[in-house]
């Protein structure tokens, strides 16, 4: 019984909260429409940081210095370096290749290998490819990884991996401070077309404490009425987030250059950008609708 | 059942408003509350539905204490009264059926409850033809006797009528009242404010007559007292204005 009650009471909540977006359309298609705005905004930016940042993993993954073995070492000794290496902070793995792999990986790289014909590939070093764990760390353990005694030089291009870096670390702190200020304007300009419904209705506010009803049973149909609009804006936004991100990607797929820039489909982010709009919509809903009648329930 | 003792109401801007009020109404009876304007009748209804507090005194209200009611507890002492307005305060918008209707399901009743209800109290007050039609398609008689359904709904202990006949005509204003006895003889206490004396003297009730916060009487002899004493006072505080006002 209990609960049928209760269940009568929540479709009457979702009823008036619905209707009275309805009878003010323009304050709620304005509300909803700034939901949108301010949701797409965020999400862009978001999902530029985490492009940048899966950019950034790739690199990360095949980012590799090269450390040259000295001349004088015999290949055994050569061999043998391999665990001081290892045991140097943020190396990952390493991978020993002779001077002979080397020079035959040099020939193939090259369109006319008849060209060097003549040259040896004694003039050419031992050498280890090393892997890192955090490329962010790749200087520090550039200048560990020259410690080594045997390693004659390191050779890594470190330019790339700090611009994106820093690109990476610009688009997190815009995100972050754009996150902040539109939330903020999101839940004031819902809280307002939430207080315009509460003016509109104030009458029927009023019949209702007249008969008894508590301020729970008054607040209800108000944070529907939020919570509704918030999670339609939501959802809205998302859709046109995935329409907007995929046109994007598929236009920066369209220059040739681009071809090195992996973009994330946006299908496999479904599963965070769905829920992420949503819990935003419903957060920014409620928390306009509760802030707009914290003082109207005084009376 | 309402129990004033000694109450004292003054705002917060200085006007006092009650100065002193000391009644019982039992439960069954039909009281009407008397007195011309700014005498003190509203703040005696705005104090007995909780709208204000009193300053001082003691206040029962159907065994709730309003001395000492905490917030959360007034809607279910507003449960136990009906209250009825001079402009009805309907909700536009709803049917006739969907503005009683509402009154049940703001304290929680079921559909069914609603479905068996609505229709009985709308029988009572002789509208169950016009469940289906708005409020602006009534006339002000009509709309009174929608309120009156819904003050009526959730089965209130007691009525209040602030004005219940001050927008209507005089025949319809019988009808009201004598709407508002039979609800009284099915067992409701009924208290109305009203200063249209010719309606008062015509049911032989108690008759309680207030003016510049204070009892003056309260029986069952109709206007008696009221008009003379009343209505002298009122003269007294106009001549008093007109003195203060004039130039020197």
């Amino acid at each position: 019984m209990k609960q049928k009650r209760s269940r009568n009471k929540i479709g009457y909540f979702i009823k008036e909260g619905a209707s009275s977006i309805f009878s003010h359309g323009f304050m709620s298609v304005s509300a909803i429409c700034v939901i949108i705005a301010c949701l797409i905004i965020m999400g862009s930016f978001a999902l530029v940081s985490v492009n940048i940042g899966a950019q950034i993993a790739k690199i990360e993954s095949d980012n590799q210095m090269i450390a040259y073995v000295d001349d004088v070492l015999s290949r055994e000794s050569a061999i043998a370096l391999e665990d001081d290496l290892l045991k140097v902070e943020n190396v990952a793995s390493v991978q020993f290749v002779t001077r002979e792999q080397a020079m035959d990986e040099f020939l193939d790289e090259q369109e006319d290998p008849s060209l060097f014909d003549g040259v040896e590939a004694s003039v050419l070093e031992d050498r280890y490819i090393v892997y890192v764990d955090d490329v962010e760390q790749i200087e520090a353990t550039k200048v560990a990884l020259e410690q080594v005694e045997g390693i004659s030089d390191i050779r890594l291009q470190l330019d790339v991996a700090n611009g994106i870096i820093t690109a990476r670390n610009v688009v997190m702190i815009i995100s972050i401070v754009l996150i902040i200020v539109l939330s903020i304007v999101s839940v004031f300009i819902m809280s307002n077309t939430i207080k315009l419904t509460t003016f509109e209705r104030r009458e029927e506010i009023a019949v209702m404490k007249m008969v008894g009803a508590t301020d729970s049973f008054i607040r209800w149909p108000f944070v529907y009425e939020g919570l509704i609009m918030g999670l339609f804006g939501g959802l809205l936004a998302f859709l046109l987030q995935w329409g907007i991100y995929t046109l994007m990607s598929d236009l920066i797929g369209a220059y040739s250059i681009a071809t090195l820039i992996d973009i994330i489909p946006f299908r496999n982010m479904i599963q965070y950008v769905l829920p992420v709009f949503l819990g935003a919509g419903f957060l920014v809903g409620i928390g306009g609708s509760l802030s707009a009648i914290k003082n109207y329930l005084k009376v | 059942m309402v129990v004033m003792t000694d109450v004292y109401k003054a705002y917060e801007n200085g006007i006092r408003a009650i100065n002193g009020v000391s009644m019982t109404i039992n439960d069954g009876e039909f009281v009407f509350l008397v007195g011309p304007s700014g005498s003190g009748k509203s703040t005696v209804i705005k104090l007995l539905t909780g709208e204000v507090a009193p300053t001082s005194g003691e206040l029962i209200v159907n065994d709730f204490d309003l001395n000492q009611i905490k917030p959360k507890t007034m809607p279910y002492m507003r449960r136990t009264l009906g209250v009825i307005f001079q402009d009805f305060r309907l909700v536009e918008k709803k049917t006739v059926y969907e503005n009683v209707a509402f009154a049940m399901r703001v304290v929680g009743a079921s559909n069914r409850e609603i479905r068996k209800r609505v229709p009985y109290v709308l029988e009572l007050v002789g509208l169950s033809n016009k469940q289906k039609m708005l409020p602006n398609e009534l006339s002000g008689g009509e709309q009174q006797r929608v309120a009156i359904a819904r003050a009526l709904v959730n089965n209130p202990k007691m009525i209040i009528a602030d004005e219940p006949t001050g927008n209507l005509d005089p025949s319809r204003s019988l009808e009201i009242m004598l709407l508002l006895e039979k609800i009284n003889e099915l067992g409701t206490t009924v208290l109305t404010v009203t200063h249209e004396r010719e309606l008062v003297n015509r049911f032989y009730k108690r008759v309680i007559a207030i003016d510049n916060g204070r009892i003056i009487s309260d029986g069952m002899d109709g206007y008696y007292n009221y008009e003379s004493e009343a209505e002298q006072g009122t003269e007294a505080e106009e001549n008093e204005c007109e003195a203060e006002t004039q130039p020197e």
